[in-house]
């Protein structure tokens, strides 16, 4: 492995608050180590900043193990960047050149509100799941382990659907600022495990008037959310909620409520 | 009071209502395409199909309703949603690279537009202001002989070419068609129909301004 240090300018997106035009700053990241995370480089910028006594980049982080959803951003047009199935925090500053310039904004969309320069407010995400997105189950003490049996086929596919972390890069590279493939990931998730039945008759109309209500948009089937996804989450799972919903509907007993905002 | 949530207020309902209509206007596509290879067997069965196709009037007005129909909910369900696409952004990115998504996909509000004008035109040309009322072969082999008419029916065909690649694609995944084994085939389908009506509608221009359909 290389252990060249790198020069790179940055174009970084700042912005003070939800209300604040934003505008684009640019910094030099000076003798980057390649073996750096693109988290840690940002760490360096932030320390110089502050020795100068300048407010450092905001952005969201939290394990760095890629498996939290906390990070996110979009670095040179693409969501968590360059490397495919990988977030922001597991991308390492080997993927870049000596003398790259790199922009770097927030995940752009109306359900995502900017609190400060790339971190968002995905609290529209938590209030989908809020909607739907759960299980009613015993609590007290841990259950016999094959107490459910779940076929192998469908527990594989449960899982496919649930490696969505919820990061947001879907809606951030949606072209409609859709948040279809987290919802239909969520939706598909506990629609195939017997867990998930009681509710699964109005689960997917719930959530669906709730992603609607927080101002995403529709899907095109564009594809560009799967091939952003750091999990490979599948659009298969869109074309199972659309199913999802159109039975959540046909089945229903009880109408519910349309939602506003 | 609220009301209660129907399927066409959601933005997925809304693309249900925009697959079910474009798979029927496509149909009425495939039909319309086939019924127009009569112009290779001359003038008598051209004017003939038409005259058989205006002795049906229930056919001939069913088909008309369902399509109107179908037009009007496929246009209204796409604006909506294109309105509400468009405000789910937000700010612009400075910096955008597409990863996956194509051509015909990224040009729907534009080939959709294109084809709506092209459709009123090619209807007020043969169908409400025809030349020749009744002489169909004629009128089209006729107005096709002038370039500038083939130009817009070919330019029509090309949108309409690009609008049902991802159109009839896309459809198949709305209404939840989409399963690894079969996906392959389902890609192969959408390029098919696509082509044989685009490659088509194409070979009449093309073939009146080659003159190998004269008059």
């Amino acid at each position: 492995m290389s252990d060249q240090l790198l020069n790179l300018t940055l174009h970084v997106w700042r912005q003070n608050g939800p209300n604040d035009a934003g505008r684009f700053e640019t910094h030099q990241a000076k003798d980057i180590t390649t073996h750096m995370s693109f988290l840690e480089m940002l760490d360096v910028i932030n320390e110089e900043l502050i020795e100068k006594g300048e407010l450092p980049i905001s952005f969201d982080h939290d394990c760095r193990e890629g498996i939290c959803g906390s990070c996110g951003m979009v670095i040179n047009g693409v969501a968590h960047g360059p490397q495919k199935l990988t977030t922001a925090c597991q991308l390492h500053m080997r993927q870049f050149k000596d003398g790259d310039e790199i922009w770097l904004e927030p995940w752009r969309a109306s359900g995502f509100p900017i609190i400060k320069d790339l971190i968002v407010d995905r609290s529209a995400f938590e209030r989908i799941i809020q909607a739907g997105g759960y299980i009613s189950i015993r609590t007290g003490s841990a259950p016999e382990a094959n107490e459910l049996p779940v076929p192998k086929k469908d527990a594989d596919s449960a899982m496919d659907a649930a490696e969505c972390i919820g990061c947001g890069a879907c809606v951030a590279a949606c072209p409609n600022a859709s948040a279809s493939l987290f919802t239909a990931a969520k939706i598909s998730h506990l629609s195939l495990l017997p867990q998930g039945q009681a509710e699964r008759q109005d689960r997917a109309r719930k959530m669906v008037a709730q992603m609607d209500a927080e101002g995403f948009g529709g899907c095109t089937n564009h594809g560009e959310c799967e091939a952003a996804c750091p999990k490979g989450v599948s659009l298969r799972w869109i074309a199972r909620m659309n199913r999802e919903l159109v039975r959540s509907m046909v089945r229903a007993e009880a109408p519910i409520e349309s939602r506003d905002r | 009071m609220q009301r209660a949530l129907t399927l066409h207020q959601t933005t997925v309902g809304k693309k249900l209502i925009m697959a079910l209509s474009g798979l029927i206007i496509v149909g009425f596509a495939i039909g319309h395409f086939l019924g127009n290879l009569n112009l290779y067997r001359g003038a008598e069965a051209m004017d003939g199909y038409a005259e058989f196709l205006k002795g049906l009037p229930p056919l001939l007005w069913g088909t008309r309703l369902l399509l109107l129909f179908a037009f009007g909910a496929h246009i209204a369900s796409a604006f909506s949603l294109w309105n509400r696409n468009r405000k789910a952004r937000g700010s612009r990115y400075k910096v955008h690279k597409d990863l996956a998504t194509d051509y015909a996909a990224r040009t729907m509000y534009w080939s959709g537009p294109i084809l709506l004008l092209f459709i009123v035109y090619h209807l007020l040309h043969f169908t409400i202001l025809p030349a020749h009322p009744g002489e169909v072969y004629r009128n089209v082999v006729e107005g096709f002989q002038n370039p500038l008419i083939a130009g817009v029916y070919i330019a029509g065909n090309l949108a309409l070419g690009f609008h049902i690649f991802h159109g009839i694609y896309s459809a198949f995944q709305t209404v939840g068609a989409n399963h690894p084994r079969y996906n392959d085939y389902r890609r192969d389908l959408a390029i098919a129909i696509c082509a044989v009506i685009t490659i088509g509608n194409l070979s009449f221009p093309i073939a009146v301004l080659a003159g190998f359909i004269t008059l």
